[in-house]
C-alpha cells in the first residue's frame, strides 16, 4: 500500500471527511473503534431494506433469505480466520466471546460433578489447585473473566510478568505452565505497547502443559493475517466494530471436538433441540452458543467488512500499518520528554504507540490534539495492571488503521511535539 | 471554543502552582475538627485525597494529595486558596455554584464575586468529559466539610 491507494481507501468512509475543530478529522483511534466503509454501511442497511426476519424459524421468503444472508456471514467470518463453518460463534464482541467461555467452563465443571454430559467435561472443570495462567499486558477483557473464574472454582489465577520493554518474559512462563495449567489466555497483540506476542511458543507451551489455550485477537484479526488452525489455539475471540464493522457483533470462535461437549453459557431459544418442563437437550455448536435472537444485521455488516479487509489484502494491510507504526515511534522517540511504551523504533510493532508525556497528563494531550483535530485514546486503555507495572496511570495512544495516510502521522507527530510547550512542562 | 478559552491563563498557573497540594507535613490547627475525602476517577486515574479542618464554624485548613490532569490539580488549587476562612455555609454556597455551572453544559455562567478564580473553569463545563476533573477535588471537598462540621 502506498499513500495514494489510502486517498482511495478514504473515499469509501464518509466519517473521516469532516472538519474537526475547524481542522480536518485525523482518526487514530481505530484500536478502540474503527471507522465503517460505505459498502459496510449499505450492507446493513440493504439488509433490513430487503431482508429483515428472524433466523433459523418460520418459513416464509424473508425468514429464508435473512437465515442465508446470516449463514453466509458465518462461513466469509470462518473462511477469514481459517476455521470451520461451526466453529464460529457470534457473540456482542470479544468480551462477552470470553464471559461465554469462562462460564461454559464453570458450568463443565457442575455438569461433570453430578455426572451430566460428556465424560471429558471432567478435564475441562476446574477445582481447587488447577490454575489459569494469563500475562501482565492483558486487556481487562481478558484478565477479569479468568478471575471471576478462578473465583467460583476455587481455581488460583497466576501471570506471565513483563519486562521493563513490554515483551512476556518467556523464561519465566516456562516455569509458570505446569500440569496444573487448565487454561493459558493471552493477547496476541498488545493494545497498549504493540508487541505482537509469540503465539506459536506459547500455545506450545500451554500444549504441553495440558492446557486450554485462548487467544485475544482484536488487536490482530482486525491488522494482519490470522489462521487459527495454524496458530494451533483452541479459542480466540475478536470484535467487529475493532474491524470496520458496526458495534454488537463479535466473534467467538472454538475448536469443534471441545465444543462439542462445552455446556452453554446463556440458554433460552433457538438453541435447544427437545424441551420439557424439566429439562431441555441441546443443539450442537455453533446453535448451542447462540441463545435468543441474534444480531443478524450486525453478522452480514461484519462480513461485508469481512470482505473489504479481503479485497485490500491484510498482509498489505499489516506491512502498511507496521509502517506507520515505526514512523510514530520513530518521530515520537526524537520528541524530547516523551517515554514510548513497549518495543524501540525498528522492532516489530503493530500499528500503534501509547506513550508518557513529561509533566503533562494524558488527558491534557488528547485535549490538546483534539483541538488540531486529532483523535487519539487517552487512560488506561482497560490495562490498569500494565500501566502500574510501567510506573503509570494513564498515557496516550495512537492507533492507525488502512485509512491513515503517513502525513496523518506526521502531523500528529508535530501536534506532539507542541505540548509540553504548551503546558510549560 | 478555543483550546485557550479552556486552559485559561489561571488554570495554567494553578495546575503548576497548586496549592495546598501535600498532606504529610500538615497538621490541622490545635482544636479544629477534621474531615478527610478520597475521590477517584475510573475513567482517566485521577485520584484527590483531601483533608479540611474547621474551627470556629470556619474552614481552617485544605491541604490534599492528587494525582491527575492540569485541569483537575489546578481546581484543587484554586479551591484550596478559595475556600480557607470561609464559613461552612459559604463553603458549601461556593460548592454548589460551583457545581450548576459546571454541569450546565455552558449554559450557566459563573458568577465572578462568588466563584473568584474559580470562575475561570467556566469553559470546562462545554467539555463533557471534562467535568469530572474540574469537580474532583470539590466532591472531595463537600464529603470532607460534611465530616468535619
Amino acid at each position: 500500500m502506498d499513500n495514494g491507494e489510502v486517498q482511495r481507501i478514504r473515499n469509501d468512509f464518509p466519517v473521516l471527511n469532516q472538519l474537526v475543530n475547524g481542522r480536518p478529522l485525523i482518526y487514530l483511534d481505530s484500536g478502540a473503534t474503527s471507522q465503517n466503509p460505505l459498502s459496510v454501511i449499505e450492507a446493513e442497511q440493504e439488509f433490513y431494506e430487503q431482508r429483515n426476519a428472524a433466523v433459523h424459524r418460520g418459513a416464509h421468503h424473508l425468514a429464508v433469505e435473512a437465515t442465508e444472508a446470516f449463514e453466509d456471514a458465518r462461513q466469509t467470518v470462518a473462511d477469514f480466520v481459517g476455521a470451520d463453518y461451526s466453529e464460529i460463534i457470534w457473540t456482542s464482541n470479544a468480551t462477552e466471546g470470553l464471559n461465554l467461555l469462562s462460564y461454559a467452563l464453570s458450568n463443565a465443571g457442575l455438569w461433570a460433578a453430578q455426572g451430566r454430559g460428556d465424560g471429558r467435561l471432567k478435564e475441562l472443570a476446574l477445582n481447587p489447585g488447577d490454575e489459569i495462567v494469563v500475562t501482565e499486558m492483558e486487556h481487562h477483557a481478558n484478565l477479569i473473566p479468568w478471575q471471576e473464574l478462578a473465583f467460583r472454582t476455587g481455581a488460583a489465577l497466576r501471570y506471565i510478568p513483563v519486562d521493563d520493554d513490554g515483551s512476556l518474559r518467556m523464561d519465566v512462563a516456562r516455569d509458570i505452565l505446569n500440569g496444573r495449567t487448565k487454561v493459558l489466555a493471552f493477547t496476541h497483540a498488545s493494545n497498549v505497547l504493540g508487541t505482537i506476542n509469540p503465539v506459536h511458543e506459547l500455545a506450545a507451551l500451554g500444549r504441553e502443559a495440558g492446557a486450554l489455550v485462548v487467544l485475544d485477537a482484536c488487536q490482530s484479526a482486525p491488522h494482519m493475517p490470522l489462521n487459527v488452525k495454524e496458530l494451533d489455539v483452541d479459542f480466540a475471540v475478536f470484535s467487529g466494530h475493532k474491524m470496520l464493522a458496526p458495534t454488537g457483533i463479535g466473534v467467538f470462535y472454538g475448536k469443534q471436538d471441545i465444543l462439542d461437549i462445552l455446556p452453554p453459557f446463556l440458554t433460552g431459544g433457538s438453541m435447544i433441540t427437545t424441551v420439557t418442563m424439566e429439562r431441555a437437550e441441546y443443539l450442537p455448536a455453533p446453535q448451542r452458543f447462540e441463545a435468543g435472537t441474534q444480531r443478524i444485521s450486525q453478522a452480514v455488516a461484519l462480513a461485508a467488512a469481512v470482505n473489504y479487509l479481503t479485497e485490500t489484502g491484510l498482509d498489505r494491510i499489516h506491512r502498511w500499518e507496521a509502517e506507520l507504526g515505526q514512523r510514530m515511534v520513530t518521530g515520537l522517540e526524537s520528541i524530547p520528554g516523551i517515554r514510548v511504551l513497549g518495543p524501540a523504533a525498528g522492532q516489530d510493532r503493530i500499528g500503534l504507540a501509547a506513550f508518557d508525556v513529561d509533566g503533562v497528563h494524558a488527558h491534557d494531550v488528547g485535549q490538546f490534539l483534539d483541538s488540531r483535530g486529532i483523535a487519539v485514546r487517552v487512560g488506561h486503555h482497560c490495562a490498569q495492571p500494565l500501566h502500574r507495572r510501567l510506573g503509570l496511570t494513564a498515557t496516550t495512544r495512537a492507533s492507525a488503521y488502512l485509512y491513515n495516510t503517513t502525513d496523518d502521522v506526521d502531523q500528529f507527530l508535530d501536534a506532539v511535539a507542541g505540548v509540553r510547550t504548551y503546558f510549560r512542562a | 471554543m478555543s483550546l485557550d478559552q479552556l486552559y485559561q491563563q489561571i488554570i495554567l498557573d494553578h495546575s503548576k502552582a497548586r496549592h495546598g497540594s501535600g498532606l504529610a507535613g500538615t497538621e490541622a490547627p490545635g482544636g479544629a475538627t477534621t474531615g478527610q475525602s478520597h475521590q477517584l476517577n475510573p475513567v482517566c486515574g485521577d485520584e484527590v485525597t483531601l483533608r479540611l479542618a474547621v474551627s470556629d464554624g470556619k474552614v481552617a485548613q485544605i491541604a490534599w494529595d492528587g494525582a491527575g490532569c492540569s485541569i483537575s490539580m489546578a481546581s484543587a488549587s484554586v479551591l484550596t486558596d478559595l475556600a480557607e476562612g470561609m464559613t461552612v455555609a459559604e463553603l458549601h454556597e461556593v460548592i454548589d455554584s460551583f457545581r450548576e455551572v459546571l454541569r450546565s453544559r455552558g449554559k450557566i455562567h459563573a458568577d465572578p464575586d462568588l466563584l473568584g478564580d474559580a470562575a475561570a473553569f467556566e469553559g470546562v463545563a462545554r467539555y463533557a468529559a471534562r467535568v469530572k476533573c474540574a469537580m474532583i477535588s470539590w466532591v472531595a471537598a463537600e464529603d470532607a466539610l460534611n465530616q468535619a462540621a
